[in-house]
């Protein structure tokens, strides 16, 4: 068996990588690719913590139930962000986040 | 870690998920993009087959690639972002630092146990299956509740979406 550290190891990583992309694309769509990239190397750990305590013969599924439901959000934040997306490219023909800054003070 | 075949679908899903990670948060084409983010969710799901999570990978490939990537393609080429913007990154250098800190710090704390407890080396041998999961799902003292809300959330972030990209003028 590969040992859970490894496992914790590659989604630091990733979540690292998304943690760049979603500082430093300027393209919206490119961020919220970050931002899943983000939610996965989360769901790596959930899983991963899960299948490695002792409680997952049990019948304890926290970590199993808590991973569907971040796939669930995760959905959800997805369609509604490109939404979002979407209607800021129609108002501003843009996709640069610093541009859509109607409400900055 | 002997030579198996659980390490041998751990270091070729590693390479896919991370491969796929870098090459989202660096190509220059949204478009390869999307694929490489594809690329990097099909080894997230290789991992949770790896973590005797079959139904997780199954829903990963269902919902991820067959819906969030399709609809991320659907964005890109609705706002025509393969062309307009020149420059990929805004802020590279401070991102990359706070990113590699960021990594590192993790590292260290998946590695070397300051906060106490040890790393187990070996998953137990019995583990609960999709059936338990359903019958949880369904379960009054298990996720009854927050099942519920999330087909709420569902059907109201459909509806939200549908509502804040649709066309006035049409």
């Amino acid at each position: 068996m590969v040992p859970l550290w490894m496992y914790l190891a590659v989604a630091a990583a990733l979540f690292s990588l998304g943690v760049f992309g979603a500082l430093s694309r300027r393209n919206a769509v490119a961020v919220l690719m970050s931002v899943e990239l983000m939610l996965n190397a989360v769901n790596i750990n959930l899983v991963a913590f899960w299948r490695y305590s002792e409680t997952s013969t049990d019948l304890l599924l926290n970590g199993y139930a808590f991973t569907a439901f971040v796939l669930i959000v995760a959905a959800a934040e997805a369609a509604v962000g490109l939404a979002i997306i979407i209607t800021v490219y129609r108002n501003r023909r843009s996709v640069i986040p610093e541009e859509a800054a109607a409400l900055k003070g | 870690m002997e030579l198996n075949a659980i390490s041998i679908g751990f270091v070729v899903f590693t390479i896919f998920t991370l491969g796929g990670g870098i090459g989202v948060v660096t190509t220059r084409n949204l478009f390869q993009g999307t694929i490489w983010l594809m690329l990097s969710l099909f080894g997230v799901a290789g991992y949770f087959v790896l973590l005797s999570a079959p139904f997780l990978a199954a829903v990963q490939i269902l919902v991820y690639i067959g819906a969030i990537a399709i609809l991320i393609t659907f964005a890109v080429m609705l706002t025509r972002s393969v062309t307009r913007i020149k420059t990929r990154y805004l802020r590279l250098v401070p991102s990359l630092l706070a990113s590699l800190a960021l990594f590192l710090i993790l590292l260290l704390g998946v590695t070397v146990p300051i906060f106490g407890g040890v790393s187990p080396e070996h998953a137990p041998a019995t583990v609960a299956s999709t059936r338990d999961l359903g019958a949880a799902l369904v379960d009054e003292n298990g996720y009854v509740v927050p099942f519920l809300l999330a087909s709420v959330l569902l059907t109201g972030a459909m509806i939200g979406a549908i509502f804040i990209a649709r066309d006035d003028t049409a």
